[in-house]
């Protein structure tokens, strides 16, 4: 097989995926978890400054969701197809909230009636909750294996995504996109509100922590395929320890009110999971829990060379030129939010 | 009812539904950019105005737009997984290049153009306006590619048997560069700019019917109808040219387009009619011959006929098909009158003196959306019975897994949500079209205004 700086265009490729949802994760998480802290905020005022630090960007990074679905669809068809028709309700229901979440932010605004505020505000607290759960729920069901048959087409019940598994990843990822999203406020809040934010996002660290410890004892107990990998190859014991190093170092960070730090470890630690992730499960990226031989892998599910050679020249073209105006757009918001009559 | 159906409808209604929103988006970008250019060259307040009016009706177009589009992006995988997988290597890319060339340019400018009027120059503002309309623009060509591609498939080979079958890109420009491509996102371009056109036209329509905004409304009509008048003249060469391509390249579908079922009968060109499918019929005034005369040029030559292909490669609602190109076309025809004829008033100085003319403008802004809406049907279901043209069916690109229950309940839902959206958005735009560029009460007297409001609206003053 072709490869590139000695690495085959399928592993680039699935290089290039990881990155894309590591980027969503990171940056929809904070959208997310700002929404789910949302209700917490009682004045008016108040919830609109936490809306309005999330109104210029939030569409932005919702883009990464859009790209990571279509790099996989691009990359990985075969995935694509048996992992969407697998959890057909899942996925119907993050649509779903994904819409509402949208149009929520969108919508609140337009009136003033208290009653209609509070309508969209609850819509979109209990959407960007859904929504994380949802992810994390799927990330469960990949960690966990799913029942794929011949041509990789799953052979379950519809109703099997809901193991208590993967609802315990969904309510961690919950966690994590809360506090990474109560970390994101603290940046962008002053006085009374940035207080209040303070005070949630030290619970939130300690849900996350709770959460997360309850998934690793789960893994290590239920799921020791998952970590065989470690255990052949003793060097990657080196992702596990760097996630935990920056998960510690978060509740020091904030201790010394050092937000944008804290946020740069948040979002280090979302990497750090999801590279886990990758490299517990890699070559291949979901287990059939019928038979070995229809594992989805990054081989049996790959484009032709071809194909993911020209992606990836787009790719190279096309990220840097995302990344320059991402950063021309963060830099043109940065600051504590101040609201004006554009504003949500 | 079974998975087949139920997908079908389920994918058809929302893409239905999210194209409402996008040539909207991509029509009022290109006059966004024009009045704040405007704005930039003269520095008249009034232009910024209309800008900033314009920007807030975009921003809920835009967000509907961006709700609804994830959607089918996934549905791909949800409804039509064997399509998936089949298409997968040559289409994917161009749903990725979408994402990357066009979503992340559109999101990210998207913030500053709304959000950035106070933040940053007015240069700035303005790259950012061209940004967020040239990224929705080149969001129309990634799919348009991809949905050409699956009517005219070029630069591909298929690899493997039955179930594993799938193309693989063999010539990566041959896939973008397909026999229809081209003439595909010309038209869906223009009928997106018309889209936009015609809710500018409307709306200050109204408001000089009202006698409100005069001055911005004068500048802002003739802005949009400039643009009117190129594109809806424009469409007629793009959609001719589109016939053409569809004559060479799936001649079933041009068939059905006509309801031609023998290729030894004249190929005539009717103006509207009715398709009786079981006497293989039509009824309505035609142009003796006048088909074969667009496409070859004289009134005698050949086209196939319906009947020239296995009774299993046609599509099956050719009285449908038939009638929604109809519309189409007869959409397009009013419009270049109505331009036309707007256009001499206009140079005649009598532009907005009729205000039974106004009113056109202001109800017609349902016409584009439906012809939109017809374009994209008869070109869909006259691809039928394949999903992708002549290699794979319909029937073979379901999702094996999925049952009926699932997706009744996905369509249920559907429904549901995009009811209430619809509503919202109505109710949305017709509140800031009252409210209007700015509060009158709140600004400066201004005369000329109200002696033109006199003029042309003698009742109100
Ligand atoms: C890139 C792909 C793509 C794009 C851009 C579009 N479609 Fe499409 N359409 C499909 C890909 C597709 C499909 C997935 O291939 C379907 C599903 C079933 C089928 O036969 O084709 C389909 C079916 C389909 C049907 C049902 C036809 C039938 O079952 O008889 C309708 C009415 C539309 N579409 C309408 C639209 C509209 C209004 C669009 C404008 C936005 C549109 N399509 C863009
Ligand atoms: C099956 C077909 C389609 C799919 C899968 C699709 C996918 C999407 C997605 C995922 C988004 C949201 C992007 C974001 O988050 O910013 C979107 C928005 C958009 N789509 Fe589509 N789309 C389809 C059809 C079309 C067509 C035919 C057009 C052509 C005009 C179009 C034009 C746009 C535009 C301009 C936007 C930006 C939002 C807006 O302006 O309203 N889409 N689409
Ligand atoms: C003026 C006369 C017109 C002619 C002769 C014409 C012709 C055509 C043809 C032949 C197709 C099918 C292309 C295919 O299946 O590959 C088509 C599709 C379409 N038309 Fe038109 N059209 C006209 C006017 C319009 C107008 C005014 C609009 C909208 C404002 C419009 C919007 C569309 C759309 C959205 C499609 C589907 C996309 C596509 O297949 O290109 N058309 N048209």
């Amino acid at each position: 097989m072709a490869t590139f700086l000695g690495i085959d265009y399928p592993t680039w490729w699935f290089l290039v995926v990881g990155a894309l949802f590591s980027g969503y994760a990171i940056l929809d998480g904070f959208d997310l978890g700002a929404g789910a802290l949302h209700l917490f905020f009682k004045e008016e005022e108040d919830r609109r400054i936490a809306l309005n630090a999330v109104g210029p960007v939030w569409d932005g990074n919702e883009v990464w969701l859009v790209i990571g679905g279509g790099a996989l669809f691009a990359g990985f068809p075969v995935l694509y197809a048996s992992m969407f028709s697998a959890m057909y309700i899942p996925f119907m229901l993050f649509l779903a909230f994904l819409i509402f979440r949208a149009v929520s932010i969108e919508f609140r605004s337009k009136e003033p009636m208290k009653w209609w505020r509070n309508m969209w505000d609850i819509s979109y607290s209990v959407s960007s909750i859904a929504m994380a759960l949802l992810l994390g729920v799927v990330v469960g069901n990949i960690l966990w294996g799913i029942k794929l048959g011949p041509n990789y087409e799953f052979q379950g019940s519809w109703l099997e995504f809901l193991n208590p598994y993967s609802l315990l990843v969904g309510i961690t990822a919950v966690a994590l996109f809360t506090m990474h999203g109560a970390i994101y406020l603290a940046m962008k809040t002053e006085g009374k509100l940035f207080a209040k934010v303070k005070n949630l996002l030290k619970q939130s660290m300690i849900l996350f922590i709770v959460t997360y410890s309850l998934v690793t004892l789960y893994t290590l107990i239920y799921l020791p395929h998952l970590t065989d990998r470690l255990h052949e190859n003793v060097a990657l014991f080196v992702v596990p320890l760097l996630a935990f190093l920056s998960i510690a170092n978060i509740p020091r960070l904030v201790s010394k009110s050092k937000f944008v730090m804290a946020f740069i470890f948040s979002a280090l630690t979302m990497s750090f999971l999801l590279i886990l992730v990758a490299v517990e499960l890699y070559p291949t990226i979901i287990m059939s829990t019928i038979d070995p031989i229809y594992d989805i892998t990054v081989y049996n599910a790959a484009s032709s060379e071809k194909s993911l050679r020209f992606m990836l020249q787009i790719t190279a073209i096309g990220g840097p030129l995302v990344i320059l105006y991402t950063v021309f757009v963060y830099r043109t918001f940065w600051g504590k939010v101040k609201l004006d009559e554009t504003s949500y | 009812m079974d998975v087949e159906i139920l997908s079908r409808i389920q994918f058809a209604f929302t893409v239905s539904f999210h194209y409402i929103y996008p040539p909207l988006s991509i029509g009022l970008g290109l006059l966004m950019v024009l009045m704040e250019g405007m704005y930039l060259r003269t520095g008249n307040k009034l232009y910024e105005e209309l800008t900033r009016f314009w920007t807030k009706i975009f921003a809920v177009t835009f967000g509907l737009g961006v709700a609804t589009g994830i959607v089918m992006e996934f549905e791909f995988g949800t409804n039509w997984a064997t399509y998936s997988r089949y298409v997968g290597d040559v289409f994917g890319s161009a749903l990725a290049a979408e994402g990357i060339f066009a979503f992340a340019l559109e999101s990210g400018f998207l913030g500053v153009l709304l959000f950035g009027w106070n933040r940053v120059k007015p240069i700035v503002h303005f790259i950012a306006t061209l940004g967020v309309w040239i990224g929705s623009m080149f969001s129309a060509v990634w799919i348009v590619v991809a949905n050409s591609w699956q009517q005219t498939p070029a630069g591909f080979q298929i690899v493997g048997e039955g179930m594993n079958a799938r193309a693989e890109i063999t010539d990566f420009w041959a896939m973008v560069f397909n026999p229809s491509s081209v003439d595909r996102i010309l038209h869906v371009w223009i009928g997106a700019l018309i889209a936009g056109a015609f809710l500018v036209l409307s709306v200050h329509a109204y408001y000089l019917l009202k006698g409100r905004y005069i001055e911005h409304s004068q500048k802002a009509f003739k802005i949009a109808l400039s643009v009117l008048i190129f594109t809806s003249l424009l469409q007629l060469v793009t959609g001719h040219s589109s016939a053409e391509g569809v004559a060479e390249n799936q001649p079933a579908k041009l068939a059905a387009f006509e309801g031609h079922y023998n290729q030894t009968d004249q190929a005539h060109l009717y103006l509207f009619g009715w398709v009786d499918q079981d006497n293989q019929k039509v009824y309505g005034p035609y142009v003796p011959g006048g088909l074969s005369f667009l496409l070859y040029g004289n009134f005698d030559t050949p086209v196939k006929g319906l009947n020239d292909f296995p009774a299993d490669e046609i599509p099956t609602a050719v009285n449908a098909v038939f009638q929604f190109y109809h519309l189409m076309v007869a959409f397009g025809l009013f419009f270049i009158g109505l331009s036309l004829f707007s256009a001499f008033l206009w140079w005649r100085g009598k532009l907005f003196q009729y205000r039974w003319l106004l009113w056109v403008f202001v109800v017609s802004v349902i016409l584009p959306q439906l012809a939109n809406q017809f374009g994209w049907f008869a070109a869909e279901m006259g691809r039928q019975p394949w999903v992708v043209y002549g290699l794979l069916r319909t029937s073979d690109a379901l999702s094996a897994t999925v049952t009926a229950n699932q997706v009744l309940f996905s369509l249920i839902m559907f429904t549901a949500i995009y009811a209430l959206l619809f509503a919202l958005f109505l109710y949305l735009l017709n509140k800031k079209i009252q409210a209007g560029p700015f509060d009158e009460s709140g600004t400066e007297q201004r005369p000329l205004q109200e002696s033109i409001a006199g003029v042309i609206n003698p009742k109100t003053n």
